[in-house]
């Protein structure tokens, strides 16, 4: 129990050093704020006018419609962001001292992605609120908001632990920050940004396997219409599937790690 | 005694030429020893341009869209982004090369404070040719249309002063705040201004409060200009305000960016 209680509250202060680093950084807090809101407004502004397309769900509006997708994103660049911190932290020899100290390996690790999870409740508290403030509904009420900012959290804590896995398995900030076009990859090839149905080949069928579609219809439904079960447990189903591969892989690095030194 | 003085202008503009070409030089010789810092600068505008394109591609269905091709649409603004990103991207340089000291010895030079702006300015502006190019072959590859001769070189000459219009409002923060953490500003300042304009569908297709903000914009110009072979005829009247607008902001940011290279002490 004592060795739980340790445990606890090495995540929680690593955690918290994460989300200080975060916050004390311009380049690593942009991506995750000023970047997403920045493409919302304007993507809302310049695309709005989809709406009036036939097969546009209904919704009350295209920013009600792009809020699921600009906190997608956010959380995306957080894990993003989370990977590029660690592996800094690796390469100026910080995680080194923490594998040197007595405690769990995985704790060290559970700590970033502590601190990630909580920008992403960051991000998803933040786009709602511009959403409300813009006029935006959300249609799932309180329990809607409460899901939405559940399953951005969770999937904050899945693609940290990607990103993680990769600063562990390459030590190098700039590979970790290398993957930053493929987020955009990733979410231009999802739902995030427009119905799935009116996207263009190819996009369009990659994006009805792309598992962050489903996340993001998760995230998207209690918002712009109100709380589907199956939707739900689509994305979370999508979710695990992506902590399990976060988790495989981390552990791996981390032997990979330790291994090399 | 006139003759002398005539001698010694015509030596110091060699001078101040020279010092700009190894400036620019310097620059190429970075791009092609370290190819991989250029990848982001490409990569960033070309998966826009093809993310935008598959994802708001139906959006030429709306009244109001008159062209049939959305990739002809969205390319110029892509090689528009790609000079921002570019010219930006000479801004983070600069803050690199002061926290290195590198500037500091430049400043101790005899060279003129707008040799030295004008050496990372044109440098930006021919580095941009590449993300510019790369982008257009991808967009020729999924069926852009050809702009004709015309169309192309005025796209390319409003890409090339976009990308120096970036690095004079990349290299005055780099000089005021003297660090790469100034990085995200010079990003998002050079993306709001390339995107907060007719970017994603005609003026008249814009939510109002981005009508009001591209109408005012002057980059909604540099837009248009660029635009206009690949979705019509190439004309005076739509080339001329992009000039202008290029023109009236390099001299507005060139300004700004050397009164803080004047403001650097060593």
């Amino acid at each position: 129990m004592s060795g739980l209680g340790t445990n606890a509250r090495v995540v929680r202060a690593l955690g918290a050093r994460s989300i200080r680093q975060t916050f004390r950084r311009p380049q690593l807090i942009s991506p995750i704020i000023v970047f997403p809101t920045l493409l919302l407004a304007i993507q809302t502004g310049g695309a709005g006018a989809g709406i009036n397309l036939p097969g546009f769900p209904p919704v009350q509006s295209f920013l009600q419609f792009m809020l699921a997708g600009s906190m997608m994103q956010s959380m995306m660049l957080a894990g993003n962001s989370g990977g590029i911190a660690f592996a800094v932290d690796i390469e100026m020899g910080f995680t080194d001292r923490l594998f040197a100290s007595p405690i769990p390996r995985f704790a060290i690790v559970l700590g970033r992605l502590a601190g990630t999870a909580a920008l992403g409740l960051f991000a998803s508290v933040w786009f709602l609120a511009i959403g409300l403030i813009f006029g935006a509904h959300i249609e799932g009420g309180i329990p809607g908001a409460l899901l939405a900012t559940f399953l951005i959290t969770a999937s904050s804590l899945a693609v940290g632990g990607i990103g993680a896995a990769i600063a562990l398995r390459s030590g190098s900030a700039s590979v970790v920050q290398g993957l930053f076009p493929l987020v955009l990859v990733v979410l231009f090839l999802s739902s995030a940004f427009f119905p799935q149905e009116l996207m263009i080949e190819p996009a369009k069928t990659i994006a009805e396997y792309n598992p962050f579609s489903f996340i993001v219809e998760g995230v998207r439904e209690p918002i712009v219409s109100g709380i589907d079960a199956k939707q739900t447990l689509e994305a979370v189903a999508a979710i695990v599937g992506i902590i399990l591969l976060g988790l495989a892989l981390s552990a791996s690095a981390l032997r990979h790690r330790l291994r090399v030194g | 005694m006139e003759a002398a003085a005539a001698q010694a202008t015509a030596s110091g503009w060699r001078a101040n030429l020279a010092t700009i070409a190894a400036m620019t030089a310097r620059a190429k010789n970075e791009l092609l020893r370290v190819p991989g810092a250029a990848i982001p600068g490409v990569l960033a505008p070309t998966i826009f341009f093809l993310g935008l394109n598959g994802v708001f591609g139906a959006l030429i269905d709306l009244r109001g869209f008159d062209t049939s091709s959305y990739e002809s649409f969205i390319v110029p603004v892509s090689m528009l982004q790609g000079a921002g990103f570019t010219g930006a991207a000479a801004g983070v340089n600069l803050a690199r090369d002061y926290e290195q000291g590198w500037v500091d010895r430049l400043l101790v030079s005899p060279a003129p404070r707008w040799v030295l702006l004008a050496g990372n300015v044109l440098a930006a502006s021919a580095r941009s040719l590449v993300p510019a190019t790369f982008v257009l072959a991808i967009g020729f590859a999924i069926g852009v249309q050809w702009p004709g001769l015309d169309g192309l070189l005025v796209c390319y000459l409003m890409v090339a002063a976009m990308a120096a219009v970036a690095a004079c409002w990349g290299s005055m923060l780099a000089l005021h705040y003297k660090s790469q953490s100034a990085a995200p500003l010079m990003q998002a300042g050079m993306m709001a201004l390339v995107l907060l304009t007719p970017a994603y569908a005609p003026l008249e297709l814009l939510q109002p409060w981005l009508e009001a903000v591209a109408r005012i914009n002057p980059v909604t110009h540099v837009v248009e200009a660029a635009r206009q072979g690949f979705v019509g005829d190439v004309t005076w009247a739509g080339t001329w305000p992009g000039i202008v607008a290029l023109v009236g902001l390099l001299v507005v940011l060139g300004s700004l960016a050397l009164r803080e290279m004047r403001r650097t002490n060593v």
